[in-house]
């Protein structure tokens, strides 16, 4: 049962990251209080505006639902990979391809259309 | 894990290892990296502390255990502790998942007053059946951890730096999953145990009824996919943020990236996540183009191997560690090239700019990789494999 193995991995990596960076903590050096000035974000020494919201932009978000989209479809052609063989032996390759063939056609034109409608592109 | 307490003790400790292995493989590499770094860019890089500056990691240590800890002003608190340490997570659960080497037989003994065994150790973490596809998802989750420290971190540079190293990976994640299509249809399996077992001896394949054998080559997967090898390779790169796709760190314009805000402790538990990808990455290259932990050379088989261990007088115990230790060298040498190879590439090429990065993933490395899988798909057909 590898599933015994992941998990307890899983919780024993957690568990030492998090005593190795509780012991930094506690050797660390220690400071009095920490100053508004320290404490502030990272800038080029102007004062941070109070603001973390800031506008992203929207190709990121078109890229992570491209991105959902297309994974799935190449998801879909894992079983196919996985069985292909299986039909070639059954002198069903031909078939395969074929089924396979019009889902990859509608993978190409979403990427085709995709590519055309410029949502690929970066300024 | 295991029938009983002991088995499962074995096992555990195991898992350990494995993970401590790869937490050592950091300090080595940073090593290396700065050394190889130096000398490429005609520098002689750390060399004081200890013999050839090998020192240098423990005194980096040090330094990093002393460093000061707070939370910036902006940020929050939980995500920012959970980043580092999620980051660590990935790697060691993928890795453990690859083979390394043939099984080890353990016979019959005693402790504790009782008898245990015989056990069958697998010199892999867990043998998981759809080892492709769990590594895979697995090493993707990593994108949590960055995310996680970009909003954490309560700084614009760390978010957009998070920002985009999650549309870069998740980008180059669809090149990565198609460009092993072409093995897997080759293969017709998820398990690295097959798919490493399918590429031993000489390269040999039957092509429209003629069967070709070539007698100096190893049955390598690269030989049968080299465009899907080389797209696995780069997609490698973009997925572990090394240059000449670290455009997440892009010193120039984000400082730092998504880390900006972390030092000391917090920051090298990151660099060891980023490494663990690496040795993820390249073994995962080796289960599926380079042989796994199969020679270079056809003549030798693990059978060979066996052979030559019982003519040397070891019992079965013997001979399957003898064979096991003889193939994890092949492995933990191959790792290692692979391994220098991210580092020579990283002081060799130049940064992309970002949207000729994702032109590359989305417009150049996806048709590519679509063109490999049909053109693999249809091979196989004609000459039935």
């Amino acid at each position: 049962m590898p599933l015994g193995g992941v998990i307890f991995l899983f919780i024993f990596i957690s568990a030492f990251g998090a005593l190795l960076l509780f012991i930094a903590n506690r050797i660390g050096n220690r400071i009095k209080s920490v100053s508004d000035v320290k404490s502030a974000p990272y800038e080029c020494g102007i004062p941070g505006i109070d603001k973390k919201d800031t506008k992203i932009s929207v190709k990121f978000y078109l890229t992570a639902i491209l991105f959902i989209l297309f994974d799935i479809e190449i998801i879909f052609m894992y079983p196919w990979a996985l069985t292909f063989k299986d039909f070639i032996s059954n002198s069903m390759g031909w078939y395969s391809l074929l089924c396979m063939g019009f889902f990859l056609l509608v993978f190409i034109f979403g990427l085709v259309w995709e590519v055309k409608s410029k949502a690929l592109e970066w300024e | 894990m295991g029938s009983d307490i002991v088995e499962i003790g074995i096992n555990g400790i195991k898992l350990v290892l494995i993970f401590l292995m790869m937490v050592q493989a950091v300090p080595i590499l940073v090593w290396v990296e700065r050394r190889g770094s130096a000398f490429i860019q005609n520098r002689l890089g750390p060399n004081r502390v200890g013999p050839l500056g090998l020192l240098q990691l423990l005194a980096d240590a040090v330094k990093f255990l002393t460093k000061e800890e707070f939370v910036p002003a902006k940020g929050v608190p939980f995500l920012y502790y959970m980043a580092p340490i999620f980051a660590l997570v990935p790697g060691a659960v993928a890795f453990s998942a690859i083979p390394m080497a043939t099984p080890l037989l353990i016979d019959r003994f005693e402790l504790f007053g009782q008898m245990w065994g015989p056990y069958t150790i697998l010199f892999q973490g867990y043998e998981i059946g759809v080892g492709v596809v769990f590594v895979l998802g697995i090493s993707s989750l990593a994108t949590y951890s960055i995310l996680m420290a970009g909003w954490g971190s309560g700084n614009k540079y760390s978010l957009l730096g998070a920002l985009r190293a999650s549309a870069q990976i998740i980008s180059y994640e669809l090149a990565l999953g198609l460009s092993i299509v072409g093995v897997l249809l080759l293969n017709g399996s998820f398990n690295f145990g097959e798919i490493i077992a399918a590429q031993q001896g000489p390269l040999a394949f039957t092509f429209i009824g003629h069967t070709v054998t070539v007698p100096f080559l190893p049955n390598w997967g690269v030989f049968y996919q080299p465009i899907g090898a080389l797209l696995f390779l780069t997609a490698c790169f973009a997925e572990s943020n090394r240059l000449p796709f670290d455009l997440a760190e892009g010193e120039a314009e984000l400082v730092a990236g998504f880390h900006v805000e972390y030092g000391g402790f917090k920051m090298l538990l990151f660099f060891i996540g980023e490494y663990g990808h690496m040795i993820v990455g390249s073994s995962m290259f080796i289960a599926l183009f380079l042989g796994g932990y199969h020679f270079p050379f056809p003549g030798i088989t693990p059978e060979v191997l066996r052979y030559y261990a019982t003519e040397l007088g070891y019992g079965p115990q013997g001979v399957s560690i003898f064979t096991a230790l003889i193939l994890f060298l092949s492995f933990f040498v191959k790792l290692a090239l692979l391994l220098w190879f991210f580092i020579w590439v990283r002081w060799t090429l130049p940064r992309f700019r970002y949207d000729q990065l994702m032109d590359l993933g989305w417009k150049t490395m996806l048709p590519w990789a679509l063109a490999n899988t049909i053109i693999t798909a249809i091979v196989i057909q004609i000459s039935k494999i």
